[in-house]
């Protein structure tokens, strides 16, 4: 019963939020929720560390912009496009790296990330170096004018939270248990019967078509796609989201994603000491809090509460 | 002889491409140095190259030492960077699932870069030849320096293949890679020699940094593009393969060259290309046939 | 000699873990200078995680392990060796990127007394002949000499040996056996976990049974002969 009143009082306060913080923060917040939760679908779910994972957001980005300002597309009609791009991008790159081991498909994950990302720099669409700018937000449905940051806050949020419980499915389902098993024990699930790279494969292309999601959702808030957005920086950005949040937990992966983004808001004039602050960050949350803030507050949680759910924890 | 290259455009490119390859050979052969022994898979390769460069521009311009100083010095004092990296940020999480020593080493260049961008700025740093002026070979012009990069970057990659190989220090280093607990038990420090190893594959990669001074531009960006491509290289020869590392670095810098001067446009995506074809129809690297060094 | 009433090895609540599992529950045994002890017991007993644990091959350990007068518990393995212990694991574990010599010459000369490549070459004539081999090339058999010879190098005078019979053949287990009988003979002191107890009988002082990770019993050979069948129930045969 509390559960579902926080979640009540928590979507009351994300419907109230943009009165009281700039709504362009707050949707950078939420598209990166989405991303954080693509990324920790992968690593913190199926074991998979996908170092490029950048490579699907900003590629969703640039398809996103490119028919809303070539053809005018809707904006639904837009994420469409760039979640199933994205999608299928996750297939293929899932066929060609997810028989290599945890370590190898990190790099190449992220070696296939900087192919997209010289590809990109060469096509025409993307403008190169400049990138796309000045993207319009188009009508949702066809009918309804969402060009203002309110109008498409709210627009933001409903696809936040789809995307969400979207994921919730997902983990929660028996595909969920099966890829947990993966993670934590690969053989005994082959031996099982079950081919766990179909399932890997699987999880690459819901996580990437979520990945690509996210950036075609940011195409729009801010109205630009650049090669940023496909830069191995960003792939560290949703790594550090992920684990500061808490890997494998449902909810830690998307307070990673806020406060990651307050920090690089409040550091943007700093200059380097934002990435300088990022690397520490993720340096002390390997070697100390591997769990996360979630992760570690839910532990806690645990031990002052009463002894038998102590023990049922060690069984 | 090709319709429309020069000879001299063809030989310049396989030359820079054999330049490049010398980068790609040294950083991804201490790469997978440290990898047979650690299986750590060193994502500040890079950084520590780069800082590598920036500490023989640092002798040069505060201290006065020339390049050859900075020859010796530079790798080092790169390698005890490295030693304190190995204690401080190694060995707490030696024994967790190698992703986190990934992340943990890919943290350090967040920190590394960042610090050395916040101190000299983004643009690149000019650091001069000790070798100006070349040979005319008739079909193209040879400048001494890049004549001298790729000769050296041979001797090393070959001489630590021999060390490795053929000597006493090398056999150790091959068991323990095999059964480290086994060679401990003999008696062996093997936690220094783990310590000292990942110094000397990263006093490699400094060594690379000195090398590259004059030939890039010193700049703080240099190692982490770099590194990509090292990976893309250490995945192609196969991990942990001392030889396929050497091998495929020259191969695939003489082929990122000729590939500018057939087909400019893909110069930066043949690696990538080679890497996806290499994974789909060898999924366990050219050169490894089994595990551990080879 | 046996006579030798102060224990050089002396192992005090022993217990080990590989992770989460415990594999020793409190091991309490000891060894005199010049003995030769075997530890008996069923697959899965602990016989193999308790040599493991006194050179430190382990998860974690608690409890003593008293060696010559100085706790190993803290110790880490290479510093164990170090004082004197030498081990030769149940997989032989030869490596196979080195050839037969280079296996051979692996171990450091750790203190006086230990076989220089030479004596070791004349020992075991048929590695000689094979020195430039890779490891793995040997058969099971001269896998199993190369992996005690290579030990005797460092000088330490006392030896872990695990199942050194196991999956070879009847006349190789006897020149085996006649190996590790030299040894004794030359003053070795050797712990040595056995299955084949044919071959435990022939060579050992003292037989210690392991169950569950503990010591359930400490037999003399003339216990061993006298009462086969409760032994053949301790191993479970």
């Amino acid at each position: 019963m509390t559960r579902t009143l926080w979640l009540g009082l928590l979507l009351v306060a994300l419907i109230a939020a943009p009165l009281a913080i700039y709504p362009v923060l707050l949707m950078s917040i939420l598209c990166f929720v989405i991303f954080a939760s693509s990324f920790n679908l992968l690593l913190g779910y199926a074991g998979l560390l996908c170092f490029g994972h950048a490579m699907f957001f900003g590629t969703a980005a640039y398809v996103a912009g490119y028919l809303l300002k070539t053809y005018g597309v809707s904006v639904e009609v837009a994420l469409i496009a760039g979640t199933l791009l994205s999608a299928a991008m996750g297939y293929v790159v899932g066929i060609i790296s997810v028989r290599r081991s945890g370590i190898q498909f990190a790099m190449i994950t992220l070696a296939i990330s900087q192919f997209v990302y010289f590809l990109l720099l060469q096509a025409e669409f993307t403008g190169g170096e400049d990138g796309m700018q000045r993207i319009p937000r188009s009508t949702l449905f066809g009918i309804f004018d969402v060009s203002d940051h309110m109008a498409f806050y709210y627009v933001t949020l409903t696809v936040a939270v789809l995307a969400v419980a979207f994921f919730y499915r997902v983990v929660h389902s028996p595909f969920g248990e099966i890829l947990r098993a993966i993670r934590d024990n690969e053989p005994r699930v082959e031996s099982l019967g079950f081919r766990p790279e179909r399932y890997k494969i699987l999880a690459m292309t819901l996580s990437a078509g979520l990945a690509g999601l996210a950036g075609a959702l940011k195409a729009m808030v801010f109205q630009f796609a650049t090669l940023t957005d496909v830069s191995w920086p960003i792939s560290a950005e949703v790594i550090l989201m992920t684990l500061l949040g808490g890997l494998g937990t449902l909810t830690g992966p998307m307070l990673g994603a806020g406060i990651v983004i307050l920090m690089n808001d409040e550091l943007a004039q700093f200059g380097e000491w934002a990435l300088i602050a990022q690397g520490v960050i993720l340096l002390l949350v390997i070697i100390f809090f591997r769990r996360g803030v979630v992760g570690e507050l839910s532990a806690l949680w645990r031990r002052l509460r009463p002894s038998p759910d102590q023990n049922q924890d060690r069984g | 002889m090709f319709d429309g290259i020069s000879t001299q455009l063809l030989f310049g490119q396989v030359l820079i491409g054999l330049i490049n390859g010398s980068f790609y050979a040294m950083l991804s052969l201490g790469l997978a140095i440290i990898f047979g022994l650690m299986s750590v898979v060193n994502f500040a390769h890079g950084a520590q190259y780069m800082l590598g460069a920036f500490i023989a521009w640092g002798l040069l311009n505060y201290l006065g030492v020339p390049y050859w100083g900075a020859l010796f010095i530079a790798p080092v004092v790169v390698g005890a960077f490295g030693l304190v990296m190995e204690r401080l940020i190694l060995r707490p999480i030696q024994n967790l699932d190698h992703l986190y020593s990934l992340l943990a080493t890919f943290a350090a260049v967040l920190i590394i870069e960042g610090l050395v961008r916040q101190e000299f700025g983004s643009t690149g740093l000019p650091y001069n030849s000790p070798l100006p002026g070349g040979v005319n070979l008739g079909f193209m012009f040879m400048p001494w320096y890049r004549l001298w990069v790729v000769v050296f970057s041979i001797v090393v990659c070959f001489g630590t293949y021999i060390l490795i190989e053929h000597t006493k220090l090398g056999a150790y280093l091959r068991a323990a890679n095999e059964r480290p607990e086994i060679v401990e038990s003999f008696g062996i420090n093997v936690p220094r020699m783990i310590s000292l190893t990942y110094a000397f594959g990263v006093g490699l990669a400094g060594l690379g940094g000195v090398l590259a001074a004059p030939i890039y531009q010193v700049s703080p960006s240099m190692g982490s593009n770099l590194m990509i491509v090292i990976f893309a290289v250490v995945v192609i020869g196969g991990m942990g393969s001392i030889l396929g590392a050497i091998l495929t670095g020259y191969l695939i810098g003489i082929v990122e060259g000729l590939t500018k001067v057939f087909y400019p446009e893909a110069a930066n995506l043949v690696i990538f290309v080679i890497m996806i074809f290499a994974l789909i129809l060898r999924p366990n690297g050219l050169f490894s046939g089994k595990e551990g060094y080879k | 000699m046996p006579s030798d009433p102060q224990p050089i090895l002396k192992v005090e609540n022993l217990e080990a873990w590989y992770g989460e599992s415990k594999a020793l529950h409190g091991m309490n045994f000891d060894v005199r200078e010049g003995e030769l002890v075997t530890l008996i017991g069923r697959n899965g007993a602990g016989k193999t995680s308790t040599l493991r644990s006194i050179m430190g091959i382990v998860g974690n350990r608690t409890g003593s392990i008293q060696f010559r007068g100085k706790e190993l518990i803290r110790k880490r393995t290479y510093q164990i060796a170090q004082e004197g212990i030498a081990y030769c694991p149940e997989e032989r574990a030869i490596f196979a990127s080195l050839s037969v010599a280079e296996n051979m010459t692996l171990p450091p000369v750790l203190r006086p007394g230990g076989l220089s490549d030479k004596d070791l070459f004349e020992a075991f004539p048929n590695l000689h002949a094979r020195r430039k081999s890779g490891g793995s090339k040997l058969s099971g058999g001269e896998q199993q000499m190369l992996a005690i010879a290579r030990i005797l190098r460092t000088g330490s005078r006392f030896i872990l040996l695990d199942e050194p019979s196991e999956g070879l053949a009847p006349v190789i287990v006897k020149q085996i056996g006649t190996q590790i009988l030299r040894l004794k003979e030359q003053g070795f002191t050797i712990v040595l976990v056995e299955q084949n107890l044919q071959f435990a009988r022939l060579v050992a002082d003292r037989h210690v049974v392991v169950e569950n990770g503990q010591v359930v019993d400490t037999l003399t050979p003339e216990d061993l002969s006298a009462d086969l069948d409760r032994v053949k129930t301790y191993l479970g045969v």
